[in-house]
């Protein structure tokens, strides 16, 4: 049953204000994702405390990169549950896990972090690890 | 919003997901919530069952690390006295 809008808001603003686009059905999500050109992050948002409490301040810090996925965008997972049901089922074999961060290059995952790479671990060493990927996957010789 | 959170009055790997071993053929991946006396209390956990030809051990616990945890049981007891060892699958990845 997902959580009382006011709870979850400011964990929505967090993820706008770092420039991630909502994507709150599942239409929104096959507009987004379905049939995408290049690089994109897709953050499965959580109200998890002790992971996406670090984990979306770690990605704030690693958009912060010199290199950069084109998209990010953000379902909320327990919250907006058409959405997050359907941008997984682009995540092809990876499992569920919420918060996590799926980085896609023409529509296939090149890259995941799991919820259990998010826990227990401070935002700058998960922001280190997304800027890895970052040079990784979306660097200019990829 | 961000950054630390602690759950206080929780023990240390409450919410944390774990690689459970028990000393017979069975091991658990899922989330630690926490444990009294019947035992270890899991979430969302997958299990690999070594004497029902499921593959090793290791290759399950790899695989959970590399994409995540299939999930069969929402909610799992895991009786004390078989636990052999709790590891964090974030430090097996």
């Amino acid at each position: 049953m997902p959580y009382n809008p006011a709870l979850v808001a400011p964990m929505r603003a967090e993820m706008t204000r770092m420039g991630a686009k909502e994507l709150m059905s599942a239409a929104e999500v096959d507009a987004a994702i379905g049939d995408q050109k290049g690089s994109m992050l897709v953050f499965v948002n959580s109200v998890c405390g002790c992971a996406a409490g670090n984990a979306r301040p770690a990605l704030s810090l690693a958009l912060k990169h010199s290199v950069l996925p084109q998209h990010v965008v953000t379902v909320f997972a327990g919250q907006d549950l058409d959405a997050a049901a359907r941008a997984r089922q682009y995540f092809g074999d990876y499992q569920p896990s919420s918060p996590s961060i799926a980085l896609l290059r023409d529509g296939e995952v090149v890259h995941f972090i799991h919820r259990h790479q998010i826990e227990g671990r401070v935002p700058q060493a998960i922001a280190a690890d997304l800027a890895a990927a970052f040079d990784r996957f979306f660097g200019a010789a990829v | 919003m961000s950054g630390h959170v602690f759950h206080p009055g929780h023990a240390e790997l409450h919410g944390i997901t774990v690689v459970l071993e028990t000393n017979g053929p069975l091991t658990y991946v899922g989330r630690y919530d926490s444990e009294d006396e019947h035992g270890v209390h899991m979430l969302d956990v997958g299990v690999h069952d070594a004497a029902a030809g499921d593959g090793s051990k290791d290759e399950y616990v790899r695989k959970s690390a590399k994409f995540g945890i299939r999930s069969n049981h929402k909610h799992l007891v895991v009786p004390a006295a078989v636990v052999a060892k709790i590891t964090r699958l974030g430090s097996m990845a």
